[in-house]
């Protein structure tokens, strides 16, 4: 059998990932594909206790851990040191989750993005502050129960666009993914390792206990926000839209709510919301897909 | 090569002569001609440095905080509400151990807004781990940038050199600027063991348990007392190779002065000043710069101030429901080793001029009382 990844790995085991954990799976296979002359910064993220505490880690690479809001600007520091070191080649990544992107980092983002700074800046998208305990974020979706959106009050608001402001930063590449389809990562970062410029990277990565499901179902669930159009997989290359992974027939949102406690509170007008606010995205994004 | 210059101009030559390989830095009045003339040192390629124009200035810490961790010297330079959105990284640059060096032109805090100097900008962040420098003349703006990466990368801690708004950051002085082969000669390259490094890989700064957090903030403190020898024998050095000395604390007859003025910034050139036209008159006044807050040269200040029969501190700051923040510092420095008197004026804040005048009425005043009889004292100030 030919393996669809390489085997080499840059993550070992012995890290503290919760079960199931959808922002473990996507470090381990972004990694696959950035290799060794690479370099992380992580602002304050699950990933920040994930790596392991002092002296542990789990990467085999640099890393600068930093302040919550800073990770755009702290890589475009280091690409700017190892330029005027002359170690250009090496890939410098920010590597944040969905608040430290969407929210107090997004200051940060937009400059380094409107700089063009020759930087990866990935979110690993759990849509909540799951390290602090699950409170909403603006990458929360509509519908969902988090610790400060409580059932009775659920969140009213839909997920921030974060691809759409990154996109009107006209960034060289931008990428969605999603856990689920790991060969899709790795393809598009193999890629994106060899354009200049400014590198978005935006994946799913669903988190068990923050979604109140079973960690069996992580992928599952990674690849029915997909299915469903919840979460469209494509690349936006020079301007130019391209679905990566095609949804010919787009199952119900229903399916993947299902499946997780935190909509479980959901009427059934409210989960006729969510499909409508789905449809209405996918369809703006089908448009770009189709030029 | 001597040239007429303004403080914000001698900030940007220090720089350029240090050889900083990345600076990252937001525009703030009274600042901006620092980055101005770097911008363009750096684009006629006549430094051969990285300029990342950031948009703010928590990110251009950030950015200088990821620039000097990769082993890079990082230079910024900002003022007043620039540095108080920076507190946070001040923090963090000191706690990663990064001897990153950074102007700040100290502006005076909004609300109500003002562009004028005073302390409390800089003094709001005292204990945030970085070296502070107050300077009285643009060479000694041009040169501690200098000693300052000296030192900083010795004992691995970040560096402030601060200067007054308008009276010296838009002042023109005279200024030497020194030799690159002689700056060369003076400051080594950065050559950093702890830097991210891809054929050694690191975690720097990780999720750090009680069993070791507070191994890592002594050996923080140990840095800054090693610091303030590394300041002492640098002013030999720099003195050795420049001809010009500066010492943690300058003092200024103090000998057999009765009463010593304790000033900082360009309040202590004017002080000296002041107690020039005294001394000619008979009055035995004296005046200690303070150059040096962080690492506190206590036993400096003591040994300056042992024969002093009255103090008088004049601070361009105000800790609100306390005192002058530098006559604190004097205060603690002094407990158990003098019986002399303190007498602490707040004057000059927002950018109000502290005239000769100003200084010969303070000592006027305190001539006149056996101790203090407040507190504090607030100077020409409307009621």
């Amino acid at each position: 059998m030919k393996p669809t990844l390489p085997l080499d790995e840059l993550m070992s085991p012995g890290h503290l990932a919760c079960q199931g954990c959808g922002a473990g799976i996507a470090m381990r296979t972004s990694l696959k594909a950035l290799g060794h002359d690479t370099m992380f910064t992580f602002p304050a993220c699950c990933w920040t206790v994930i790596d392991g505490p002092f002296p542990y880690s789990c990467l085999e690479l640099p890393l600068l851990h930093m302040a919550f809001e800073a990770t755009a600007a702290t890589a475009s520091g280091i690409k700017a040191a190892m330029r005027a070191l002359g170690k250009d080649k090496t890939t410098i990544c920010g590597w944040a989750g969905d608040g430290g992107t969407f929210d107090i980092g997004i200051q940060a983002l937009s400059g380094a993005a409107e700089r063009n700074d020759d930087i990866f800046y990935f979110c690993y998208d759990n849509e909540a502050y799951m390290n602090t305990g699950i409170q909403r974020s603006g990458a929360t979706p509509y519908g969902a129960w988090t610790t400060t959106t409580p059932v009775k009050h659920f969140k009213k608001e839909v997920k921030k666009s974060i691809d759409d402001i990154v996109a009107a930063h006209k960034v060289p590449y931008q990428a969605t993914a999603s856990v689920a389809y790991p060969e899709d990562l790795y393809k598009k970062l193999v890629k994106a390792k060899e354009i200049r410029g400014f590198k978005f990277i935006h994946i799913l990565a669903p988190c068990p206990p923050g979604w109140k499901a079973r960690p069996e179902d992580t992928v599952k669930l990674a690849r029915l926000a997909v299915q469903t159009g919840i979460f469209p997989v494509y690349e936006v290359e020079a301007g130019k839209y391209a679905q990566t992974m095609k949804t010919p027939s787009r199952k119900p949102v229903l399916e993947y709510l299902k499946l997780q406690g935190r909509f479980k509170h959901l009427k059934e007008e409210d989960v006729a919301e969510i499909q409508k606010i789905v449809d209405l995205r996918y369809a703006e994004l089908e448009k770009r897909f189709q030029g | 090569m001597k040239k007429v210059m303004m403080g914000n101009h001698a900030i940007s030559y220090g720089a350029t002569l240090s050889r900083v390989q990345v600076i990252s830095a937001y525009p703030i009045t009274p600042q901006t001609q620092v980055v101005e003339l770097l911008s363009e040192i750096v684009a006629d390629q006549k430094l051969k440095a990285e300029f990342i124009k950031v948009e703010s200035e928590h990110s251009a810490m950030a950015a200088c905080i990821g620039a000097s961790s990769a082993g890079a010297r990082a230079f910024t330079a900002t003022s007043a509400q620039g540095l108080a959105l920076m507190h946070e990284l001040l923090h963090w640059a000191a706690g990663a151990r990064l001897p990153i060096v950074m102007a700040d032109v100290n502006r005076a805090m909004a609300p109500p807004w003002t562009i004028w100097t005073d302390q409390n900008d800089s003094l709001s962040q005292r204990d945030t781990g970085w070296m502070q420098f107050y300077c009285q003349s643009n060479q000694e703006v041009l040169d501690s940038v200098i000693m300052a990466y000296k030192v900083a990368e010795k004992v691995l801690m970040p560096a402030m050199i601060v200067l007054d708004a308008f009276s010296l950051s838009h002042t023109y002085e005279t200024v030497d600027i020194p030799d690159q082969a002689l700056v060369d000669r003076y400051l080594p390259p950065f050559d950093f063991k702890y830097k991210l490094d891809v054929n050694d890989p690191h975690t720097y700064g990780g999720l750090t348990t009680p069993d070791w957090y507070m191994e890592f903030r002594i050996k923080m403190h140990e840095a800054m007392d090693q610091a303030l020898v590394e300041i002492k024998k640098e002013a030999v050095e720099f003195e050795k190779v420049f001809g010009r000395r500066y010492d943690p604390v300058e003092p200024y007859m103090t000998e057999d002065a009765d009463i010593v003025l304790v000033t900082s910034g360009t309040a202590a050139s004017t002080a000296r000043f002041a107690v020039d036209q005294m001394r000619r008159k008979g009055k035995r006044v004296g005046n200690l710069r303070v150059r040096t807050l962080r690492p506190f040269p206590f036993a400096d200040i003591r040994e300056h101030l042992k024969n002093a029969k009255k103090i008088a501190i004049i601070d361009r700051n105000i800790s609100y429901g306390y005192h002058g923040i530098f006559a604190q510092e004097i205060k603690s420095a002094l407990y158990g080793h003098s019986k002399a008197p303190v007498f602490n004026f707040i004057a000059g804040l927002g950018g109000r001029d502290i005239f000769p005048e100003t200084i010969m009425n303070i000592v006027a005043d305190v001539k006149k009382m056996k101790k203090p009889e407040q507190d504090l004292y607030w100077v020409e100030v409307k009621r």
